[in-house]
């Protein structure tokens, strides 16, 4: 194998190592490709905003479907009470979609492919839900794991289940992004080791692979944004309307 | 099928996984915890001021524009209503002006042609009283003349016949015994001669 299909997930240092304390926050690629998406975000939606046009160029056009389709995600899964949480629900899907999408030119490195970053996205989510579900229903937020019309001699089943996978959100939550976006990425590495293994005579089926897969990982990078961002709307409906 | 495929080089790709974990010390890198604290620290970095900078500037500033966008389009559709209720009131109005003034005309033909009949009617009586004062007159003319007929055609008769005598005896004859003669025939057959 012509390189190691991990390799491209290594996180190096740019530039001089800054130390805070006994904590290492130095300038990584991971850092510069965070700043690349954030900084090509706001210049879309800062350009996409500018001018008030009644008939939107193409760049208005990009930033207000966004903001409809975040925007209708929103209120369709978790309602009117929702509104508040909009920006933060809006950044974070376009924040995971950029950093997928910057993750399919190649030679960059993929931010969202790190189980550190989507754990501290999940887990600030996880937080900042159960924060509002108490804040919103007191300790009657707690029914949460109780749902209704259940049995009474299953209820402790059941909870014991209910409070598993409420704790287990932010791992599933991050794991599946993770996962989604390595093993995309590694298998189009293996891939295009292959087409280099196999060499001009059987190289095509591998390199037409890679070409299919290249479309099928770009779906898989906006879907797992999609889906990141609707798995919060769900947990923030939990805590916002408590239909247990 | 393509999903199978998928889903087999995902497998595929976790064998080489473990070899990579085998052949080098690393193995995957995202389990390196040395950079970890670097990765939190620019996420919260980066996201925090895109988060700030999105939902203070330019979220509302989009939201703003669509809001306004809508309102100018229901503004735009409300003054298209109002103009289309205005031209449909004034179409309205036209229409009831073409059907008043049809009445109108048609009223006023009737008059002149009533007036018309009227006049012709008026002029035709007077004719019909000329033609009808002619005719009596004429009637009253031809009865006189009927009337003075056998006067005339008596004294005729008698003149006639009292030169015819005087011719044929050569004598003068007394007129007034021809005209008894006349007369008397007269009264016989005057019926046959001048009835009517």
């Amino acid at each position: 194998m012509a390189a190691n299909p991990m390799s491209q997930f290594d996180v190096y240092r740019i530039g001089p190592e800054i130390k805070v304390g006994a904590f290492d926050i130095s300038f990584t690629n991971a850092s510069l490709f965070m700043i690349l998406s954030t900084v090509s975000i706001l210049l879309i939606f800062n350009l996409g905003s500018k001018k008030n046009s009644i008939l939107p160029n193409k760049i208005q056009l990009l930033a207000e479907l966004s903001y409809t389709f975040v925007s209708k995600m929103i209120s369709d899964t978790a309602g009117s009470k929702a509104k508040p949480y909009f920006a933060f629900i809006f950044s974070l899907f376009m924040f995971v979609l950029f950093c997928n999408m910057f993750g399919m030119i190649p030679y960059t490195f993929t931010v969202t492919s790190h189980i550190i970053v989507t754990f501290v996205l999940a887990a600030f989510i996880f937080i900042g839900v159960t924060v509002i579900g108490f804040i919103k229903h007191g300790f009657g937020y707690l029914k949460l794991f109780v749902p209704s019309g259940v049995p009474a001699v299953l209820l402790p089943l059941i909870v014991v289940i209910e409070i598993i996978s409420y704790l287990s959100r932010p791992i599933s939550l991050s794991v599946r992004l993770f996962a989604n976006m390595m093993a995309g990425h590694t298998m189009m590495k293996v891939f295009g080791g292959f087409v280099i293994s196999l060499g001009i005579v059987g190289g095509w089926l591998p390199l037409s692979f890679s070409v299919a897969l290249t479309g099928l990982e770009i779906l898989v990078a906006f879907l797992q944004a999609y889906v990141f961002a609707i798995l919060t709307c769900i947990y923030l409906n939990d805590a916002l309307n408590l239909h247990h | 099928m393509v999903k199978k495929i998928y889903f087999q080089s995902i497998f595929f790709s976790f064998f080489f996984i473990k070899e990579a974990f085998a052949a080098e010390s690393g193995g995957m890198p995202q389990l390196n915890p040395e950079f970890w604290v670097s990765q939190i620290f620019w996420l919260i970095l980066t996201f925090g001021i895109m988060y700030l900078v999105l939902s203070k500037l330019i979220l509302p500033k989009i939201s703003n524009n669509l809001e306004s966008r809508k309102s100018q389009i229901l503004e735009n559709i409300e003054a298209a209503e109002k103009q289309r209720e205005d031209s449909d009131a004034k179409l309205k109005e036209y229409s009831e002006i073409i059907s008043k003034s049809k009445l109108e005309a048609n009223s006023i033909f009737n008059q002149a042609k009533e007036k018309a009949l009227k006049d012709i009617g008026a002029k035709r009586e007077v004719l019909d009283k000329q033609i009808d004062n002619e005719i009596a007159e004429a009637e009253k003319e031809i009865d006189a003349l009927r009337k003075n007929a056998p006067d005339k055609i008596n004294k005729i008769a008698i003149e006639t016949s009292s030169e015819l005598l005087q011719k044929l005896i050569g004598a003068e004859v007394n007129n007034s015994s021809i005209s008894a003669i006349v007369d008397d025939l007269f009264k016989r057959n005057g019926d046959k001669y001048y009835g009517n």
